[in-house]
């Protein structure tokens, strides 16, 4: 296949229609087609928007231990099909991603697979365990350039901990990312968001407190360390109003949230499908719309799609014994369009920030986030916003089809994803 | 109606279909030979996730009754830990040519699910801290025989509300039958929610026990179990008693024909005293032999032998 392609038309964030040349693995602007190669594959891109690639800041791969949920490849295929270049995986894997060797492993299979940039997400502590710092320094200094740790699936509970790891991480420019869920106030047996529906379920109850003071209280040890933190997959009102409040006092933390978390009510539960057990859970009305207007103004920094893979017998069980999570790689830009650009309350260069050029800044990621300019690395979605899909789970990119949109339709379709100039996604293939 | 999974699924006039056939089926209990034909050659299972003798036995004899072939199976312990799905559990019983399922199991909504996996009809003998349609009968069953038409009665029903599924079904069959009810507990023990619930649902809350025993036709209590006291929702098992036990002193508040049910196992001297579950007021005894004579109603109406 031609590692050329002259995309022809496309409507450019921040500049309007424009041709791109992608070749040699960057972009080159040119004026007209007639300045590119002969052999260049020429496309159409009229009505499709063109923006820099995807960066997801929460991604589970399941490699090692759960190759038969996801496997890197899998996993890599499914988001290049949703238009990322990059994307975090996280570290609960087993065993954990916790030392230098597991991290240059996970970035070494991403890269065989060829399809997006893998990073490696280094854990806080130690198995997970929640008691020792894991290697952070040495992740940190291996090939893997890991910079952000985190024990996503529990919380860093022990404060003392907490405030060491953002402390260390300084030295290497880290960032720790928070799951926010005080394990007292919401326990491993808390599966659905506490309110009148949990009441009438009889389903153990996870408050939105439970996130709120982890919020609270994190955000005070990176003031007194002067460090960075970073909130995964942000679900209340609260949490909002606690981050809104952080930043005005310039405190260092960003925020994530989901795609599910800005789309999908509480109420799905009510039938104890156990494909809407997530963790955190989906939210009533009022925290869905304080969450997207704390995206459209910025007090949250990015999308993350938590993307959840589990095999099909991990999920059919009684709610409360299912498996927390669910797919996110795959819509996240259709329900980001369909929820905030269609509804108006997001433009397309906010798009850009939260679902690329910030996640990359979080990350690290130098050659990740960057704009179309003439030079850029030639990492670019092309999306077409008039298409209207209605999702199907059975034909998902990845291994496992716990997939909360089953059936629904979303409004765009990811037309074309391109990695450092070549295309991962064309024609609805993946192409390693 | 093809299952029964909730007090919910049942209106006013199929509910108290149940209850009357539910009145002839009490009177094979005295029958020499305790057996009627109704389910000759169909087959029920008790796949019970969570032991309940009691619930269990019922069902058991209730089947029975009814010549149902009646096969007990237990799947007791977490099916996650054992690698088999709960899907995978139920349609290999169900694989066997089963007709009813009866199902207890530890987690909430349990049932439900299944009714979408199996082409047997079920039963919810029970799920987590949801629901328990079938207790909700017999104690509709129990009190009305005391007290008549449950229409416009006041039903109190005190206890560990936030988790109780014998609440749940009892609002919405209560509300179905017509009946007024208020729920009392100490604030840790109301589910969450409560507020927004009772309104919208048309029952009343309170958390002093006192107030409302004046007005009360029945009063039921539930079980309060003495873990909770780890969980932090009251202080001692003394003071649950004095706020929220049925006591000597509280029986006094109770109007003389007031009748006072439990779904058992009691906590004597917690949330009842000796005194008031041995009075001649106390269904509790009525409770249990109402239990056979619903679950026999429940699957004669279910498992067509009604047709
Ligand atoms: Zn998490």
């Amino acid at each position: 296949m031609t590692d050329s392609y002259l995309i022809v038309g496309a409507d450019v964030v921040g500049e309007g229609r424009a041709d791109l040349l992608l070749q040699d693995g960057v972009v080159r602007r040119v004026e007209t087609g007639s300045d590119a190669p002969r052999d260049a594959r020429r496309i159409d891109a009229d009505g499709l928007v063109a923006l820099p690639g995807l960066v997801d800041l929460h991604t589970h791969l399941r490699e090692p231990g759960r190759e038969d949920a996801e496997t890197i490849a899998t996993g890599s295929a499914a988001a290049a099909a949703g238009g990322f270049t990059a994307v975090l995986a996280m570290a609960n894997t087993d065993p954990v991603t916790d030392t230098a060797e597991a991290a240059e492993r996970v970035r070494e299979l991403g890269r065989q697979a060829g399809l997006v940039d893998v990073h490696p997400v280094g854990a806080v502590t130690k198995a997970l365990a929640g008691e020792q710092l894991a290697e952070l320094g040495l992740m940190a200094r291996s090939r893997a350039r890991v910079r952000v740790f985190s024990d996503d699936g529990k919380c860093v509970q022990d404060a003392r901990l907490m405030r060491r790891a953002l402390e260390y991480v300084k030295a290497f420019g880290g960032v720790v990312s928070q799951h926010a869920q005080d394990p007292r106030l919401a326990g491993s047996d808390a599966c659905a968001h506490e309110g009148e529906l949990s009441g009438r379920l009889g389903l153990p109850g996870w408050p939105g407190v439970a996130e709120e003071v982890i919020v609270a209280r994190d955000v005070m040890l990176a003031r007194h360390t002067g460090s960075r933190v970073h909130i995964a997959h942000v679900s209340t009102a609260g949490s909002v109003e606690v981050l809104r409040w952080a930043k005005a006092q310039g405190i260092a933390v960003t925020a994530e949230v989901t795609p599910h978390h800005l789309m999908l009510p509480v109420e799905k539960v009510a039938t104890y499908d156990p494909t809407f057990k997530v963790n955190p859970p989906l939210r009533p009305a009022e925290d869905i719309a304080a969450l997207r207007e704390a995206l459209a103004d910025g007090t949250i920094d990015a999308v993350a799609t938590d993307h959840a893979p589990h095999a099909r017998h991990d999920k059919e069980h009684a709610f409360a014994e299912a498996a927390f999570g669910m797919l996110g790689l795959e819509q996240a830009l259709q329900v980001v369009h369909t929820v905030m650009v269609r509804a108006g309350s997001m433009d397309w260069s906010q798009v850009t920030a939260a679902m690329s050029t910030t996640p990359a800044r979080i990350a690290g990621l130098d050659d990740q986030g960057g704009g179309l300019a003439d030079g850029a690395p030639a990492n670019l979605v092309l999306f077409d916003p008039a298409a209207r899909v209605t999702v199907d789970r059975d034909a998902s990119r990845s291994l496992s089809s716990n997939n909360p949109w089953h059936g629904v339709a979303l409004d765009g379709a990811v037309h074309a994803t391109f990695l450092r100039g070549r295309a991962t996604l064309l024609d609805g293939e993946v192409h390693a | 109606m093809r299952h029964l999974l909730s007090a919910a699924d049942l209106d006013r006039d199929q509910a108290l279909t149940i209850l009357e056939t539910a009145t002839q089926m009490h009177d094979v209990q005295h029958r020499e030979v305790k057996k009627l034909p109704a389910l000759r050659g169909r087959t029920v299972v008790n796949l019970f996730f969570e032991d309940s003798t009691r619930t269990r036995s019922s069902f058991e004899i209730a089947g029975k009754w009814l010549s149902a072939d009646v096969i007990n199976i237990s799947a007791k312990g977490s099916s996650v830990s054992k690698g088999e799905s709960l899907r995978d559990t139920v349609t290999t019983v169900a694989a066997m040519g089963v007709d009813g399922l009866v199902i207890r199991h530890h987690a909430s909504g349990a049932p439900a699910q299944v009714a979408d996996w199996v082409d047997a009809i079920v039963v919810n003998a029970g799920d987590g801290t949801h629901e328990h349609p079938t207790q909700a009968l017999l104690d509709a069953y129990s009190i009305s025989r005391r007290i008549g038409d449950l229409a416009g009665k006041h039903v109190v029903i005190a206890g560990d509300l936030t988790h109780s599924r014998v609440v749940r079904s009892n609002l919405l069959l209560l509300k179905t039958l017509g009946a007024q009810v208020t729920l009392v507990a100490p604030p840790t023990l109301m589910p969450s929610g409560i507020g927004a619930w009772s309104e919208a649902a048309g029952f009343a809350t309170t958390y002093d026990f006192d107030a409302v025993l004046p007005d009360a036709d029945a009063v039921m209590m539930l079980r309060v179990q003495k873990e909770r006291m780890t969980g932090g929702y009251f202080p001692t098992p003394r003071e649950y008693t004095v706020g929220y036990g049925l006591t000597r002193e509280r029986l006094k508040l109770l109007p003389p024909n007031a009748v006072i049910a439990h779904p058992g196992p009691m906590n004597r001297g917690l949330e009842i005293t000796a005194d008031a579950a041995d009075e001649a007021r106390s269904l509790i005894l009525d409770q249990v032999s109402a239990g056979v004579a619903v679950r026999m109603s429940v699957l004669y109406h279910l498992l067509g032998g009604a047709q």
